[in-house]
């Protein structure tokens, strides 16, 4: 086996060094009762030809964006990736090196995460940011239990709006904590209902999405002015940092968290993982900061260089009073975010935002010319809600066959919401690719 | 005299992102608008952010460059103990990388059928491999497997109308263990271990009790030895209703050889970037299935998948579960690589990886065992760890070691951990080193040693020839500069 480089003289030899007879023999502390009854069978190795050809084939078995086109987003989104941010991150040096805890020789991680923090900091209008962690929805979970935390309140308030994978997730963290959780209901707009969080004095936190999951940009100065003189924590999340480029982010509306996940930053959609957990704070709730964080330091010759630093907060030394469990995050995607967002530059982002913008009116304009009813009418991003019809899923069946996929059936995360699907524009579609959508549906 | 394979070589300064480049240029090939420009109000429009701005070879540089600064297992040996930081397949790197992929997640499982069909397979493997009854691959690190076991404990004494508050966790534990814990609302009840370094059952008996959940513990343990009370531990805490985590991290010395299933755990959490080959990424992401038995099978995360008449579904009716971890099914690209690593090895060959994964860190303990401290002479299972004792006569500390190996070429193991071994230097090989790799990290620490004694000056100001030389982690710990507040 080409991945085990011991000969059978390596063996033998090492053996003799322990005084061994056999390998065997090296397991001897682990009891007789211990040792495993069950036969162990799993398969016949295969080699790497047939291993790369048993992956393609499966790999054949999905609906991925090289031979379908595809109208969905909610949380996971095609976006062109540069060649030089793939390539530069499958670089050895950075894949297959470990969490940098000896930062000498691990300076290339480390000064990575610390523009990757900059440039997070800088996209969503926050003071500082943490080094990644796992998704978006582990992101909202942690920044909700850090509310809980600073405020010593056991009740947050979510809106409907957010990813409803996103909600789930908190729901399992926060359950066993005795947490409340309030779902502030949408409005016929598309944005989220407060009123029903407006005893804001109870809450640890607010959160909501925006882009929320219909798309649409929240009020968010609004409700940062409900709830400007409580000690509640406004938290605002994401799926689509993209919208960054061209509306308001969440620092300038008076975040307090910003957090979410940044896929759409460069990184391949991979089945909806490995993503990222995007996390910004302001300063002063720097030392409640779940995740890792890497701060600038210099060397004993007064040389700069990066370390991974305030490990106080963190589980191996703080053990059960830890900021959180993390350990591992998503530290390569967080690179990769880093390369995307430095590739594109000031410039080409907002471009780039604009032009997702566009596009998703267009398609919007079109279908409504055809009648197609767009749900809400808030402004949005990249994603919208229209409403086909309950009996428009036969129809969907058929674009389908014919590797068009019209959006999502949104009906399955909002029961209410029956014959209404949420619908995804990129740079990735052409204006024909929208004409042609707009005519299958319409037709 | 011993090889010394670092080198200074030749290293490039490199600034940070946004001390190049310059107004105007980009990196990026912008599609062509060919949609008119949509109304916006002008209201709700931001500035955008003020990122640097580059060319391609700025980017393919920079990127280049800082490479260059890191040290990977592709570079060299890195022993980092309770790492597993085994060699990673470059056919795996590359499958994961299939442009079918690219597909998205919520879309209809008809859809998706190639995905599911690896996940649903992957998962099977895994139950054989820790002869456990049925797995979710959702956690996204071997601490958020942690956490899902937590969940499923907690989740399994509610809906027996209980509430345990307490969790027996020994000395030997991940720090990670206590944390996941906590979240759960269980207060962590320390256990020290015995003088052979495994944990006894009177231990466990005196202070299991029916307020406490049960027990977490890591077998083999991080001191490399199988708790070889295991069994007995597990009557104990199944005798007062509790249950047995395991924390699998360490599952690289027994596979094939002991089943956690039959040894009377009932929750393991696995860690697929250690054990199975997928790479760390310098930090992640990872992957942390969770595998447990008959009996907590109904508290597992959803969605589930699930095989009906050859098609894989997609199930969230499952009422008892914790509910969902991960806005999706988990990190997919790192499940693929493990399933790719585990059809490529077979039982076959993943049986010999824990023999020789075994092989290689009894060597090495036996070779090292003559110029340093072995506290626990035993045989080992997949890792050793040696103390300071026998440094400190030098007045030279297992900081100093680690930097001047880094000289020699290697990542230096992980050191002051666990925190029952002073000044700990814990040793994990894998199976992936060769003995003539080996050979020569053994005589790299030996000639260490040597120096240590000769000339401790070289440890004490090692590292020289790095990207940097030692760095002031106190002063960015008071004055924390987290990001650069930079305008352009």
């Amino acid at each position: 086996m080409r991945y085990l480089p011991h000969s059978e003289d390596d063996i033998r030899e090492m053996l003799e060094k322990i005084g061994a007879e056999s390998i065997e023999e090296l397991f001897c502390s682990v009891p007789k009762e211990c040792i495993r009854k069950k036969p162990f069978k799993i398969a016949e190795p295969l080699t790497e030809w047939e291993l790369e050809s048993h992956i393609k084939n499966l790999s054949q078995k999905t609906a991925s964006s090289d031979e379908y086109k595809v109208f969905a987003g909610a949380g996971s989104y095609e976006h062109y990736i540069p060649a030089t941010a793939s390539y530069l991150l499958s670089r050895s040096e950075f894949v297959t090196a470990y969490t940098p805890y000896q930062p000498e020789i691990s300076q290339g991680t480390l000064q990575g995460i610390f523009e990757y923090q900059t440039l997070t900091a800088q996209l969503l209008g926050m003071e500082i940011s943490n080094a990644s962690l796992y998704d978006g929805s582990s992101a909202l979970a942690e920044a909700l239990l850090m509310a809980v935390r600073i405020t010593g309140r056991k009740k947050v308030a979510l809106s409907s709006a957010i990813h409803p994978g996103h909600r789930m997730v908190a729901k399992t963290y926060l359950k066993p904590a005795n947490i409340e959780i309030i779902e502030m209901p949408y409005l016929k707009n598309g944005l989220t209902d407060i009123s029903s969080a407006s005893d804001s004095e109870s809450f640890a936190a607010i959160a909501v999405q925006s882009p929320n999951f219909f798309g649409c940009i929240e009020d968010l100065k609004k409700i940062k002015e409900s709830i400007k003189d409580t000690k509640t924590l406004f938290i605002v999340s994401f799926t689509e940092p993209l919208a960054y480029g061209l509306y308001k982010n969440p620092g300038t509306c008076g975040a307090d968290i910003a957090c979410g996940e940044g896929q759409s930053l460069g990184i391949p959609q991979s089945f909806g993982g490995p993503g990222l957990g995007m996390f910004a704070a302001n300063k002063k709730y720097m030392r409640s900061i779940p995740g890792r964080l890497v701060g600038q330091t210099n060397d004993i010759d007064g040389k700069r260089g990066f370390v991974l630093t305030l490990s106080t907060r963190e589980q191996h030394i703080r053990r059960e009073k830890a900021t959180s469990n993390i350990c591992t995050n998503a530290s390569l995607c967080a690179l990769g975010a880093s390369i995307y967002m430095a590739s594109l530059g000031k410039r080409n982002f907002k471009k780039l935002a604009r032009l997702n913008y566009d596009k998703t009116e267009y398609l919007k304009k079109t279908l409504k010319k055809e009648g197609v009813k767009i749900r809400f009418e808030a402004p949005g991003f990249n994603e919208f809600i229209a409403d086909f019809g309950k009996e428009f899923s036969a129809k969907y069946n058929e674009l389908k066959s014919k590797k068009i996929i019209a959006g999502i059936p949104i009906k399955q995360f909002y029961p209410e919401l029956d014959g209404s699907y949420l619908l995804c524009v990129t740079e990735t579609k052409t204006k024909e690719d929208l004409d042609i959508l707009s005519k299958e549906i319409t037709s | 005299m011993t090889k010394q394979f670092a080198n200074t070589g030749l290293m490039l300064n490199e600034p940070l992102l946004w001390e190049k480049g310059g107004k105007g240029k980009s990196a990026f090939s912008m599609p062509n608008q060919d949609v008119e420009q949509a109304f916006i109000d002008k209201d709700i429009t931001g500035e955008g952010p003020n990122f640097p701005e580059l060319s391609e070879i700025d980017i393919a540089r920079h990127y280049t460059r800082l490479s260059t600064w890191n040290f990977g297992v592709d570079t060299g040996m890195y022993p980092l103990g309770s790492c597993t930081m085994k060699y990673n397949p470059k056919i795996n790197e590359k499958l994961a990388a299939l442009s079918g992929w690219s597909a998205n997640p919520l879309i209809a499982e008809e859809l998706n059928q190639g995905a599911l069909e690896i996940m649903y397979r992957l998962a099977d493997f895994l139950k054989e491999i820790t002869g456990m009854d049925a797995v979710s691959l959702q956690p996204a690190a071997g601490a958020h497997g942690e956490l899902a076991g937590m969940l499923i404990c907690h989740a399994y004494f509610k809906s027996k109308n209980s509430i345990r508050k307490k969790i027996i966790i020994p000395d030997t534990a991940h720090g990670t263990n206590p944390a996941s814990a906590a979240l759960c609302g269980f207060k962590p009840v320390a256990v020290k271990s015995g003088q052979n370094g495994t944990l006894s059952a009177e231990t466990v008996a005196a202070v299991m009790d029916e307020d406490t959940a049960g027990i977490m513990i890591t077998n083999p343990n991080t001191l490399g030895l199988f708790e070889e009370n295991i069994k007995d531990i597990a009557e104990i805490v199944h005798s007062k209703g509790g249950l047995v985590y395991c924390d699998g991290a360490n599952m690289n010395a027994i596979m094939g050889i002991a089943a956690p299933g039959e040894i009377g755990i009932d929750v393991i959490q696995l860690n697929l970037h250690k054990t199975f080959s997928t790479p760390h990424g310098g930090g992640g992401p990872g992957s942390g299935p969770i595998c447990v038995n008959k009996k907590l099978e109904p508290f597992l995360p959803v969605p589930r998948i699930i095989k009906q008449d050859n098609k894989y579904i997609i199930s969230e009716d499952f009422p008892q579960s914790i509910g969902r971890l991960h806005t999706f099914f988990g990190n997919f690209g790192v499940m693929l690589k493990a399933y790719c690593y585990i059809m490529s090895m077979g039982d076959k060959y993943l049986e010999k990886a824990s023999k020789l994964a075994v092989l290689n860190a009894n060597y090495i303990k036996t070779s090292l065992k003559e110029v340093l401290e072995l506290p626990y002479d035993r045989l080992c299972m997949h890792e050793c760890v040696f103390s300071d004792k026998k440094l400190e006569q030098y007045k030279v500390t297992t900081l100093d070691l680690a930097k001047r190996l880094m000289e020699y070429g290697y990542h230096p193991p992980t050191i002051y951990f666990p925190l029952i071994v002073h000044g700990a230097i814990m040793i994990e090989p894998t199976e992936t080193e060769s003995k003539e790799e080996i050979d020569n990290f053994i005589e790299a620490i030996k000639s260490i040693v040597c120096e240590a004694k000769e000339n401790p000056q070289l440890l004490l100001d090692a590292p020289k020839i790095c990207k940097t030389r030692r760095l002031d982690e106190t002063k960015a710990a008071r004055k924390p500069i987290l990001t650069e507040g930079y305008r352009l």
